[in-house]
């Protein structure tokens, strides 16, 4: 169950953020999640919710945006999201193109009330 | 309402330790190796067997990590080279601060070869990086060949996969065919070895793999301009 852990990396990022804000109220933090992160979209959530619930921090709402595997054909260059782990371009047929994305584990920003 | 971009890592601290233990075993040509698998895949079996085929003075190190316990680091300890347990106390994983606390008590200098044995779990591990070269996911043949389509992301993070406990093949219905293709299908560049630590087969594979990466790290080290 690493997504507590990571649950706390986002709220310490939060807290670090809204110091530097004195007197905003941040509503939302939205997190990008790659498929290959190695991060459950639903246990994170979960455990944010554990984590906030009781605290200062229980209206927070956490964003999470999911991202699918992206390759890229060095042949034609179009970039395309790789579904059930077909890796060849559907545009040109290449066999071998590179992964662009999919392992993201990020935040992406925040939202606050300013006084 | 206020938008303010972010834009940075999650684990943007693990990451930043990371780096700079990266830096600091590039800097030393110290070659550091992070083994992820489920508990009782055979990595510290494996380990076993790599450190007794070492000629003494071999400058190799071991941290291995557990949630309880220093029965593994016990283990390593009998092959004479030196051997530090990280009790992780709960944690599913080992971090990059953790690492950088476990080496202090040794010298880089002293060192061109660093193994690190994770917490058995082939999740959470995944997201830490350690400042390793290279992952290398250890799966033995009694846990199921669709466990890369499981667990895609240890497979799709590691260079090596180890398919350990081929001995068993015989008595489990275990198709390593399929689960090679099932590793190539969330990475299409990694690189197989099978072997088995008990009877000793394919671990010359393994050994060459090691020896290649070592001699990598060493030739990065001479090319590294001096100043
Ligand atoms: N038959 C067979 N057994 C093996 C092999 N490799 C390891 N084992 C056995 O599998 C069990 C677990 O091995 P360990 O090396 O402790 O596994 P581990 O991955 O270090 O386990 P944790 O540290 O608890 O995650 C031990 O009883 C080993 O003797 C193998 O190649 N064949
Ligand atoms: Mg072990
Ligand atoms: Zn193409």
């Amino acid at each position: 169950m690493h997504e507590l852990g990571i649950a706390n990396s986002v709220l310490e990022a939060v807290q670090t953020e809204a110091a530097r804000h004195p007197g905003a109220v941040v509503r939302k933090v939205a997190v990008t999640v790659g498929e290959l992160a190695g991060v459950d979209p639903e246990s994170l959530a979960f455990s944010f919710e554990a984590l906030t619930t009781g605290t200062e921090w229980q209206h927070l709402i956490l964003e999470i945006q999911t991202r699918p595997r992206m390759h890229r054909c060095p042949a034609c260059g179009l970039d395309f999201r790789v579904v059930d782990y077909q890796f060849a371009c559907p545009e040109c047929g290449a066999s071998k193109t590179e992964c662009t994305g999919g392992d993201e584990l990020e935040l992406a920003y925040l939202e606050m009330e300013e006084p | 309402m206020n938008r303010v971009p972010l834009e940075k890592k999650v684990l943007s601290e693990n990451d930043r330790i990371a780096g700079e233990l990266r830096e600091r075993f590039r800097e030393h040509g110290v070659l550091c190796l992070n083994l992820i698998s489920s508990p009782g895949a055979g990595k510290t079996l494996l380990l076993e067997r790599t450190l007794e085929s070492f000629a003494p003075g071999t400058r190799v190190a071991v941290l291995t990590g557990d949630i309880q316990t220093d029965n593994d680091a016990r283990r390593l300890a009998r092959s004479g080279f030196p051997v530090r347990q990280i009790t992780t106390g709960g944690a599913c994983h080992l971090d990059a601060r953790m690492i950088e606390r476990a080496l202090t008590e040794w010298r880089l200098e002293d060192l061109d070869l660093l193994l690190i044995e994770n917490v058995g779990n082939l999740v959470c591990p995944a997201s830490y990086d350690l400042g390793e070269a290279a992952k290398i996911v250890v799966l033995s043949v009694a846990e199921g060949e669709d466990k890369p389509l499981k667990y895609p992301s240890i497979f799709f993070k590691s260079a090596l996969l180890v398919l350990n406990k081929i001995d068993l093949l015989p008595y489990v219905p275990f198709r390593i065919e399929e689960a090679r293709e099932n590793a190539r299908r969330v990475h299409p560049e990694m690189e197989i070895i099978e072997v088995s630590c008990t009877t000793g087969e394919g671990l010359d594979v393994w050994r060459q793999w090691l020896e290649a990466r070592r001699e990598a790290a060493r030739s990065e080290l001479r090319e590294a301009p001096v100043c």
